[in-house]
């Protein structure tokens, strides 16, 4: 994959060092990806790249960011962006993030999103709607991995990595990953019992992006209930999609995203 | 040498194999029928009692939510044969003090159990295999730090003796520790840890001069562990000095076709089943391990051991049985092997073993097999009666 004009450099922020890459010219645009980090790797980000600078920060556990052990949660990641946005002198920006990015995004918006210029949610976990024993998100890590592929994609070819075609450093960042999302979100399980109360505090046109054979969040009543909490809160479904739509159907993905900012 | 004796206390009534997805974690405790379960638990500590007569330690651990083992709460068995027993040292293998989360409670339980059984408890900490971790819920990509520092909340506990103590740990916090009774070993009990691979941690725990443990494992994989333990050692002045410990299955018998078919009853455990995201939850073993799991290096391990069959796990020393001289000849084969060890812990009933062949493995083993081991060399030893108070010792030495 040839990123355009790609820029990686580490900022220290709280005391943490925290990767950061930058690609393209324009207003700014920060990525937060998801759980898996899929997307830095994925071909509409160039699009991105060719109307807006891209910022992909890896968070705190990601990539090759440090994790230090005060970091507990989805909530704290929130502060340690913000303060990224800060050092860099955002403003103005498209606030895009997927599945956990997600959710660490709409932490950072509640807190502050006065440097946004819109939001985008796409598959984001971090609320829970239902009863105790509703299991508002389908638990990766209590299902046998064929079935959590199952689940994940409308198509689970999609998601097949070959980890034997796969040079050890990049494996580890996708063991570093998996292990960071664990430390961060294993109870309570993907969410934040408070996200929900606070979501009212959002003050910027906000689309949720969903696809529609999600099996992880599912679009009704999941997506519908979680965007139902944003004042401006609008939901966008993209067909033959699971929870990775922009990965599965990124022509649709690029048209929704494209329409909205 | 020292040897005890251990069930995991088994619920072995099951539906065939083929028809189950898991004998632990997500197995339906509608199989589980308490009037069987009952007279299990008394059969159980019946074995334990037979064993503490005939002259064996006892050790006992705990799992949850699994066919494999009935005993969910170690330290109730544990109360139970410190009031029932007599001699033998009673250990706990242990308290899985990552995932109780509560520390002090830890530190009153043991601390009751030490004196109602007059200073013969060993306590052991445990961080709780993989498959521990849904039942328990605690987050498995820290499960390691939330041993040490459980593990240091319960000897302060224990140490404290003349005004209470606050703790604001990174998992745990207290305004008051005070705990009653305080225990009868001083300065406390000897600390027992476990472990399989994690090298930087078994010295951390020789380090503290605790006991190090490790089970069915082959012996070149033991050596490496043990020598480990052995580089960093120093005693800390805890009752008996530190030392390691190692768990085989074994079965003894006057012949060795009864040996083998008592062998292959033990085996039981070895066959469990259990579905691959229970294996190996996110962050439970390292990076670079996982690393070699994505890779696919790890994969039919298990399968591979098991279809190797009864004599690759006497040759590995993962298993003894045979003739009491076999099984004399094994365990001082293994001993060589690994470097020597302190601590003989046998895995002596499981599955569908009956009581009758569960006890005549115990007798034969305490009558014709521990005469000529006991005198193996110890590489740590100090008498526990040393670490009694003035007044107790006066009293345990009459």
């Amino acid at each position: 994959m040839s990123a355009v004009d790609a820029r990686k450099e580490f900022l220290t922020v709280s005391g943490i060092k925290v990767e950061v890459e930058r690609r393209g010219k324009g207003k700014p645009l920060l990525l937060l990806h998801g759980e898996e980090a899929y997307e830095p790797e994925a071909a509409f980000v160039d699009d991105l790249a060719k109307r807006f600078e891209v910022i992909i920060p890896s968070p705190p556990g990601f990539g090759s960011s440090e994790r230090p052990l005060w970091l507990t949660d989805p909530h704290d990641l929130a502060f340690v962006i913000l303060d990224i946005v800060r050092q860099l002198k955002l403003t103005d920006v498209v606030v895009v993030g997927f599945s956990v990015g997600g959710w660490i995004a709409a932490e950072m918006a509640t807190i502050d999103d006065s440097f946004m210029s819109k939001l985008v949610l796409v598959a984001p976990v971090g609320v829970k709607l239902g009863s105790p024993t509703d299991r508002d998100i389908a638990d990766v890590w209590l299902l046998h991995p064929e079935k959590v592929a199952k689940l994940k994609w409308h198509d689970p070819e999609k998601g097949k990595r070959d980890f034997t075609k796969m040079p050890d450093d990049k494996i580890a960042i996708v063991a570093r990953n998996t292990e960071t999302t664990a430390r961060f979100c294993w109870e309570p399980y993907m969410h934040n019992p408070k996200l929900k109360h606070r979501l009212h505090r959002i003050t910027r046109p906000t689309m949720f992006v969903w696809g529609e054979q999600d099996g992880i969040v599912k679009v009704d009543p999941y997506g519908k209930g979680y965007a139902a909490l944003v004042p401006n809160g609008k939901l966008s479904v993209i067909g033959n999609a699971g929870h990775l739509p922009h990965i599965e159907q990124p022509e649709a993905f690029m048209k929704v995203l494209n329409g909205f900012i | 040498m020292e040897s005890w004796y251990f069930t995991e206390m088994p619920y072995p009534h099951l539906p065939p194999m083929e028809k189950l997805d898991n004998m632990r974690v997500a197995i339906p405790n509608r199989i589980y029928d308490p009037r069987i379960g009952a007279d299990l638990y008394h059969r159980y500590l019946d074995e334990y009692l037979e064993a503490d007569d005939v002259g064996l330690n006892m050790m006992v651990n705990e799992h949850h939510q699994t066919a494999t083992c009935l005993d969910t709460c170690a330290p109730l068995n544990l109360a139970i044969l410190a009031r029932q027993s007599r001699k033998g040292r009673l250990m706990i293998l242990g308290n899985p003090v990552a995932n109780r989360g509560d520390p002090v409670r830890i530190a009153e339980e043991m601390a009751m159990i030490d004196v109602m059984s007059r200073g013969r408890l060993e306590a052991g900490f445990v961080r709780g295999v993989p498959y521990e971790i849904p039942a328990a819920n605690t987050n498995p990509t820290q499960t390691l730090e939330r041993v040490w520092e459980g593990i240091d909340l319960v000897t302060r506990a224990w140490k404290s003796h003349d005004e209470p103590f606050n703790y604001e740990g990174r998992f745990f916090h207290r305004r008051l520790v005070n705990v009653w009774p305080r225990t009868w070993q001083q300065p406390h009990p000897m600390i027992w840890v476990t472990g399989s691979s994690d090298l930087p941690n078994i010295k951390k725990v020789a380090e503290h001069g605790f006991v190090f443990a490790t089970f069915l494992q082959p012996h070149t994989k033991v050596k490496e562990m043990f020598d480990a333990y052995r580089s960093a050692h120093k005693d800390t002045g805890l009752p008996g000095g530190g030392g390691v410990a190692y768990m085989p299955l074994v079965f003894v018998a006057d012949n060795e076709r009864e040996a083998e078919e008592g062998a292959r009853e033990l085996t039981w455990y070895l066959h469990v089943k259990t579905e691959p995201q229970f294996g190996n939850p996110p962050g439970y073993v390292d990076v670079a391990t996982n690393v070699q799991a994505l890779k696919g290096a790890f994969a039919g391990r298990s399968a591979a051991m098991r279809a190797r069959g009864m004599e690759y796990l006497r040759d590995e020393g993962i298993m003894c049985y045979g003739t009491p001289d076999q099984v004399v000849k094994q365990i001082k084969s293994l001993y060589d092997k690994v470097g020597g060890f302190d601590h003989l812990l046998m895995m002596m009933q499981a599955g569908h073993m009956s009581n009758k062949r569960t006890v005549s493995n115990i007798r034969m083993f305490a009558k014709e097999v521990m005469p000529q081991i006991k005198d193996l060399p110890r590489s740590k030893s100090r008498p526990w009666i040393e670490t009694l108070p003035p007044a107790a010792q006066t009293e345990a030495a009459e």
